[in-house]
Formats: C-alpha cells, sequence, structure tokens
C-alpha cells in the first residue's frame, strides 16, 4: 500500500479521441494558421482598397522580389527551431555575392564561381555551429562573431559595388517563365523547391525530427540517442548555406554585389519566421509558415508601396505585428506551462 | 536457476576528476528477473545507471552482455545494445505527439521517409499492449503527467530493451497505475527481459522484485534475494548503522488549536480546486492527502500567493488578504515549497549558500544586499542544521543529491522565518535518511509555533506525522480527521466514505 487512490472512476475515457481532443492535435500549426488569416485579410484588404493588388503581375514580383528573404527565412527556421539564432545571415549574404562578383569579374568561370559562393556561406555557417556546439558559446553571441567576420571579409573583398554581367547570373533573374499572366524567375523557382525540399526534410527524414527534438528539450533528444551535436552543427551550417544562395539571388536580382548589402536583413528574416508561427523557444513551427511570414513582410512593402507612403512605415508596422505575435506565442506558452 | 547474467558489472568505478563516484561496484542482471537497486541519495545510483546506458564511461572495471565485454560511449550505444532508461525526470520531447515520442530514434520508414501512418499504427499497438488509453496522434505536452510517465514505459518496451532501467517510476503515480505498471514490468520479466528497479520504496521493492543489491557512499553493499532478506537489514546496509527507532508518539507536539487559526482559507477555487476551506492553526501539523488531480498544489499555491484563487477569500491572522504574488504571502510569513523542484526550487547553477540566501535576499530588495560573512554565517548554520551534505557553501547547488536539495530549499524558506510553512510532497523521491531527518524538522518547527501544511502522497508519511489530516477528492475537501488514533486503514476507509457520489 503505497499511494492513496480515489475509487475508480465510473467513466472510463472514451476509446476514440473527442472532437475536442481531436482538434486539439493541430494546436501547434495555429500560430502559422493565424499567420495565413493575417496574409489573406492584408491581400483582401489592398485588393479592396486599391482595387488592383490581387494581380498576376503584382503576386508574382512579390515572389520574385523577396526571393532571397524566403531563402534566408529558410535556413533560419532550422536554427530557430532548435531554439538558436543566426545574427548572420544577411553579412553572410553581402560577403558571398560580392565574392561572387569580384570572382567573376576576374574571370573565373561562373562554374566555379557558384559553388564557392556556397561554400563561403557553408564555412561561415560551420564556424557558427562549432563554436555553438562544441565550444558552448551561446547562439547569439557565436552568430554575432559571424556577422562581423562575414561583414569584414566583404570589405576585404571588395570596398565598393562590383557590376556582374556574367550572363548565367543574370538569366538567374532576367528570365520569366510565363503561365498566362503569371511569370516566375529561376530564382523564384530555386526559392521555392528550396521551401519544398525543407519542408519534407523537417517533415519525413530523422534529421529534420530531431531538429524539433533539440528544440523541445535538448537533454531529453539526447538522452533518446538523437545525433544532437551532429544536427545542431548542421543547423547552422544550412543557414550558411542559405545565405550564400540568397547572396547569389540578390547579386542575379540587382545586378552587382555590393558590401553592404543586407545590413540588418536577418532581423527582417527573423521577424518573418517568428510572424510565419515557428516559435523563438524552438520545437514549434515549419518553414511553410516562414514563407507566409515573408509573404506577409513582402506583402506589406507592397501596400506601403501602393499607398505611396515612406517605405519607413513598412518597417513600423512590421515591428507592430511582431510584437502581437510574440505576446499570442508568450501566451500560448504560457497555457501549456500551466498544464 | 543459474542463467547467465545479460548484463554484468565487475568492479565498476567511475572517477569525475578527483572525486570517486563509483568504487568497485558489483552488480548482476539475469533475464526474466527484477531486481531492484537500494541506497541513499548520494549512494550512486544515478551514476550506475548512466554507466549502463552509456552516458557516463567506466574510469576502471568492466562491463559485459552476454559475457562480453562491451565499451558504450554514448546513450546510443547502450540503445543499440539493448538497453532502455525511464528517468526519474522523464525526459521525454512534449512538443512532439505520442506516437512520435514512442517511436524517434528508430522510425518506420517506407522509400526513404518516415512513414507517419505506420508510426501512429505501431504506437497505438504499443499503447494498447500495455493498456495506456491515449491518443498516438496527440500532443504529449497535452497531457498531465502521470500520463507522460507511461508514454515514457511504453516507449522503453517499445524499443525491445533486452534490459529495461526504471529509475524510480513510482513516485508520481496514482495507485491503479503503480498496479498498472507492476502488471507490465512481471509480463516484461515473464518475456525474459532483465529489469532494474530503482526506487525508495521498500514496499514496492519487496512487492516486484526478485533481488535486490545496495549501494553504499558508492561501493557495493550487499546483494540479496529479496525473500531471504529482512527490511531491517536492507536499511542498515543503505545506512551503514541501525535505522533510528521511530519517535514514539510522533504526532505534532505543538498545541493544536491553542487561539484561532492563523490561516483560513474559504472556497477555494482555481486548477483542480473546486472550493476548498481549509484552516491552520499555529504548531499544527496539518497533512494534505488526495490523488493525483485532487486539488493538493491547486489549493496550496493559492493560499500561499503562487497562483490567484479564481474565487475564494484568504485570512491570515483575522485580515482578509489578496495574495497576488508569492511576496505579499511572504512578507505576511506564509512561505511555499515547490513540489517540482526542479523547475521551481533548485537554481542548479548558484551555489548552495547563494540558493540558500536568495529568498531572504529577495525580501530585502536590492538596496539592502546581505554581505558575503552574512551570507555565509547563514548558509553554514543552515548546512550545520540540516546537515546538507556535502557540507560545502560553494558548490552549484544542482550537483546535490534530491535530498540534500530539498533540504537546502527548507534552509531557504526558513531563513525567512515563516510563521506558515506550506511544503508540497517534500519528501517525494529523496532517500530514507533524508526522508526522516526532514520530518524531525517539520515536527521540531510545529513545536515552535509554526503552522504547517503538509502535502504527501503517502499515508504512512502523513498518518505518523500530522496533528490533523484533511483528505481531497475531486477538488473538494470530503473530510478533515484529528490525528489521534488515526491509521492508515482507517484514513483510507473514512475517505472511501465520506464525500457523496
Amino acid at each position: 500500500m503505497t499511494a492513496i487512490a480515489p475509487p475508480p472512476a465510473a467513466d472510463a475515457p472514451p476509446a476514440r479521441p473527442a472532437l475536442g481532443d481531436r482538434l486539439r492535435r493541430f494546436a501547434p500549426l495555429s500560430p502559422t494558421l493565424a499567420a495565413v488569416a493575417i496574409l489573406v485579410v492584408l491581400f483582401v484588404g489592398a485588393e479592396l482598397t486599391f482595387g488592383n493588388f490581387i494581380t498576376p503581375r503584382n503576386l508574382s514580383a512579390l515572389l520574385l522580389d523577396n526571393a532571397y528573404l524566403i531563402m534566408l527565412a529558410v535556413g533560419l527556421t532550422f536554427v530557430i527551431l532548435t531554439g538558436g539564432i543566426d545574427l548572420s545571415v544577411g553579412s553572410v549574404m553581402a560577403f558571398t555575392g560580392i565574392l561572387g562578383a569580384k570572382m567573376l569579374a576576374d574571370g573565373i568561370p561562373v562554374l566555379v564561381v557558384l559553388p564557392a559562393m556556397i561554400l563561403g556561406g557553408a564555412a561561415i555557417g560551420a564556424l557558427i555551429g562549432a563554436l555553438v556546439q562544441y565550444f558552448d558559446v551561446q547562439p547569439f553571441i557565436a552568430s554575432l562573431a559571424g556577422l562581423f567576420l562575414a561583414r569584414g571579409f566583404a570589405f576585404v573583398v571588395s570596398l565598393s559595388s562590383i557590376r556582374v554581367e556574367d550572363p548565367v547570373v543574370l538569366w538567374l533573374q532576367s528570365t520569366r517563365l510565363r503561365i498566362g499572366d503569371w511569370y516566375l524567375t529561376p530564382t523564384g523557382i530555386i526559392a521555392l523547391l528550396v521551401v519544398a525540399i525543407a519542408a519534407a526534410v523537417l517533415r519525413w527524414t530523422r534529421f529534420g525530427r530531431t531538429v524539433y527534438a533539440i528544440g523541445g528539450s535538448e537533454q531529453s533528444a539526447r538522452l533518446m540517442g538523437l545525433a544532437v551535436g551532429r544536427t545542431k552543427v548542421i543547423v547552422y551550417l544550412i543557414s550558411g548555406v542559405c545565405g550564400g544562395l540568397a547572396g547569389l539571388m540578390l547579386t542575379a536580382y540587382s545586378g552587382a554585389g555590393y558590401p553592404l548589402n543586407g545590413v540588418g536583413t536577418e532581423l527582417d528574416a527573423i521577424a518573418a519566421v517568428v510572424i510565419g508561427g515557428t516559435l523563438l523557444a524552438g520545437g514549434q513551427g515549419y518553414v511553410l509558415g516562414s514563407l507566409v511570414g515573408v509573404l506577409v513582410y513582402g506583402g506589406i512593402k507592397s501596400v506601403i508601396s501602393f499607398t505611396g507612403a515612406d517605405q519607413s512605415w513598412t518597417r513600423i508596422i512590421i515591428g507592430g505585428l511582431l510584437l502581437l505575435f510574440i505576446i499570442v506565442q508568450r501566451l500560448i506558452v504560457a497555457r501549456a506551462d500551466r498544464r | 536457476m543459474t542463467a547467465a547474467p545479460v548484463l554484468e558489472l565487475r568492479g565498476a568505478t567511475v572517477r569525475f576528476g578527483a572525486q570517486t563516484v563509483l568504487d568497485g561496484v558489483d552488480l548482476r542482471l539475469l533475464p526474466g528477473e527484477v531486481h531492484a537497486l537500494l541506497g541513499e541519495n548520494g549512494a550512486g545510483k544515478s551514476t550506475l545507471i548512466k554507466a549502463i546506458t552509456g552516458s557516463v564511461p567506466l574510469t576502471a572495471g568492466a562491463m559485459l552482455l552476454d559475457g562480453v565485454p562491451v565499451r558504450h560511449r554514448s546513450p546510443r550505444d547502450g540503445q543499440a545494445a539493448g538497453i532502455s532508461v525511464v528517468h526519474q525526470e522523464l525526459e521525454l520531447l512534449p512538443n512532439l505527439s505520442v506516437a512520435e515520442n514512442l517511436s524517434i530514434g528508430h522510425e518506420p520508414r517506407r522509400g526513404g521517409r518516415i512513414d507517419w501512418r505506420r508510426a501512429r499504427r505501431s504506437a497505438a499497438a504499443a499503447l494498447d499492449d500495455l493498456g495506456i488509453r491515449i491518443d498516438p496522434a496527440s500532443l504529449l505536452g497535452a497531457h498531465p503527467r502521470s500520463a507522460q510517465q507511461l508514454v515514457a514505459i511504453a516507449r522503453a518496451v517499445a524499443a525491445d530493451a533486452r534490459v529495461l532501467v526504471l529509475d524510480e517510476p513510482t513516485a508520481r503515480l496514482e495507485q491503479d497505475a503503480i498496479a498498472e505498471l507492476f502488471r507490465v514490468v512481471l509480463e516484461l520479466r515473464d518475456r525474459g527481459v532483465a529489469i532494474l528497479f530503482v526506487s525508495h520504496f521498500l514496499d514496492q521493492v519487496y512487492e516486484v522484485c526478485d533481488r535486490v543489491t545496495v549501494l553504499r557512499e558508492g561501493r557495493w553493499a550487499g546483494e540479496h534475494r529479496t525473500r531471504e532478506v529482512l527490511r531491517v537489514e536492507l536499511l542498515e546496509q543503505m545506512t551503514g548503522s541501525a535505522p533510528a527507532a521511530p519517535r514514539p508518539d510522533a504526532v505534532g507536539t505543538g498545541e493544536p488549536g491553542a487561539g484561532m487559526p492563523h490561516v483560513v482559507a474559504r472556497a477555494i477555487v482555481g486548477g483542480r480546486a473546486a472550493g476548498i476551506d481549509l484552516e491552520l492553526a499555529e504548531g499544527e501539523i496539518v497533512g494534505l492527502v488526495g490523488a493525483v488531480g485532487s486539488g493538493r498544489t491547486a489549493l496550496a499555491r493559492r493560499i500561499s500567493g503562487v497562483e490567484r484563487p479564481v474565487s475564494g477569500t484568504v485570512q491570515i491572522a483575522g485580515v482578509r488578504r489578496d495574495l497576488a504574488h508569492p511576496r505579499d504571502a511572504i512578507a505576511l510569513g506564509v512561505v511555499y515549497a515547490s513540489e517540482d523542484r526542479r523547475a521551481e526550487g533548485i537554481v542548479d547553477r548558484m551555489s548552495v549558500a547563494d540558493n540558500i540566501v536568495l529568498a531572504l535576499q529577495a525580501e530585502r530588495g536590492t538596496l539592502r544586499p546581505l554581505s558575503r560573512a552574512q551570507r555565509d554565517e547563514l548558509a553554514e548554520s543552515w548546512i550545520e542544521a540540516l546537515a546538507i551534505k556535502p557540507a560545502d557553501p560553494s558548490r552549484p547547488a544542482g550537483t546535490l543529491s534530491s535530498g540534500n536539495q530539498q533540504k537546502v530549499l527548507l534552509a531557504r524558506l526558513l531563513c525567512l522565518s515563516p510563521r506558515v510553512l506550506i511544503l508540497d510532497e517534500p519528501t517525494r523521491g529523496i532517500d530514507a535518511g533524508a526522508k526522516s531527518e526532514v520530518q524531525h524538522l517539520v515536527e521540531d518547527l510545529a513545536a515552535n509555533g509554526v503552522a504547517v501544511l503538509f502535502i504527501s502522497a503517502e499515508p504512512e508519511e502523513v498518518v505518523g506525522l500530522a496533528t490533523r489530516v484533511v483528505a481531497l477528492r475531486d477538488g473538494l475537501a470530503v473530510g478533515s480527521f484529528d490525528a489521534d488514533g488515526l491509521t492508515v486503514e482507517s484514513l483510507l476507509a473514512a475517505v472511501a466514505e465520506s464525500g457523496d457520489d
């Protein structure tokens, strides 16, 4: 006799889950669904106000203008899901962009330059990952170091912008695949492809599930025998690679590399990820949500330019939205804790 | 009879720097046997488990699996070898589904990707096998701790373990769940699994274990068959000396009822509490009993300012008070010790001394810091008074055993010179020696006029310690019983009778 027990309950729990339980399964989706709702409200509202917002031309432009941000957001999603953060992505984007431009201007063949850009991003990512995992440095500090390093490297490569004339790179942005009135560029396709691959990895591979596990409880994940250390390094590597790809996209988009690109862009990317429903504490979130977050961000920018107001209003509105989302996230987490 | 051991430790030694945590320990786990591991906190049980699973390497000695020496470098090696652990602190992933918690690490695959439908189906089968009614697709974090613990056990079972280690599995379970757990444990034993059962509850050890190994201060202190050894012998081996005779008439020695009750709570509603009345007089030790979910913790937190009641009133010393924050309660001399020592008690990385003076310093505020001398003096005097081991005030509190951590928490509260002490399962998961020290301390405090509310899941402990026992069921108080002449049987009978169904 070791514990007090009540007389057995007369009503045993039902064998099939009740509707309430069924719906509760989707609870982790709710922040992302909220983001989708905001996106719909934004677009519909803009359409009603301006009349020509939801057009194939406008929406296609939305994707392509923000392809680089989608890349950054995807990479960041991996990192944030593990409970970490990567402040270096904007600088990595600038560094790989200017590096690529310089290499092309020096006559190095494009087939060497493209992998070099990605490797540049991967190297910085791997460095941050190693600092976080093997030296137990806080991700904030480690990625801050990465930020300064990448920015420094960018200036070492060149102090001023370098035009890109290489046809392959320019092809990435200038080619339009037309489907009716809609159009897509290769950069857009790459961005969507990366989103799809990332979503598949997170859902269907052990690596992806380990990412979520680390975000839920790193200690438990380790005790369950998951490859925690390796996964933590790899997520930063992924973020770096995405930074490299974003550098490529931005260079193609603007036709030049510029060492001062992307100052503060990491913050836009983080905002997009958070708005998209990924908890900053880790363990919950989806890359598709981050895509929605980028579209919300781009949508707001687009609406602001429609109104003709100053672009700084974008930042103000994003800031307000972000605050709202974080408060909502706090409430969700607090409710879960109270159980 | 003389089956070969599945897992054997010979002379297992683990050293961390200059500290020897395990010293030449032998252990034999035979298939189809439930083997208990006994020992006081700090005796090395957790380290032994970590050595078996591969979390910690052996400094010396050998581990043999089926007679072959092995070397585990990580928990993954341990799992691959068929060794599964269910930890005291669960160590699950609350942000993922139940099915995923069961299958992660060995998910079913189809065409290179994880097959979620198969994962859910095998999770449902594994849960059914153990009679656990949980929707495999639901989020683990949505379930109460007791259910999560059953999932932890199901996970270990589903991994086809040859060796199953259960670390204090019953500490938070209701009687039905414990019975269910034992059924599963015996079922696994009959299937040939070797089970290592770590527990402080001697009753349970005798109920379900075939063999027992005792550790003391990191060394092997004895191995017996449970039916060939007496409890007293086991206690002696654990502590190294004959256990102290229980205090005669260990009912509170204070003068309960002398004067009007210090704390009067009426119709408290909030959390699982559905309208509870409670009175606490100075010098009283009120034992609060009830099943998991009956509202004990909910009540305790709402009369100590940790959470605000949805409705109901709290009177302290005759004056109605709105306790919106623990600070308000502390200012009135009412202090609360949480049942969740890890999350709401000890600050792991801070030293023992800093942990002890934490609440006092918080009460004094930033502008009146305690001097280093004051802090050290307070810490040392409490370490001595409560026999906190190791007696080093600068050690990080997270390195202490649970029993000593509980004493640190009590020291912290006592620094505030409280008039009302609300203790939520203070002796859960701590060894017999520390447990009786805490109980004696509570009696001494009551004798000095402190009002104590003592929540416990063990009726024996409550009946032996309290002056009055209040029983809760389903969020309501179903009876208040004077401790005079109360026995465990009469308490349980009274609880079953009273309360309208």
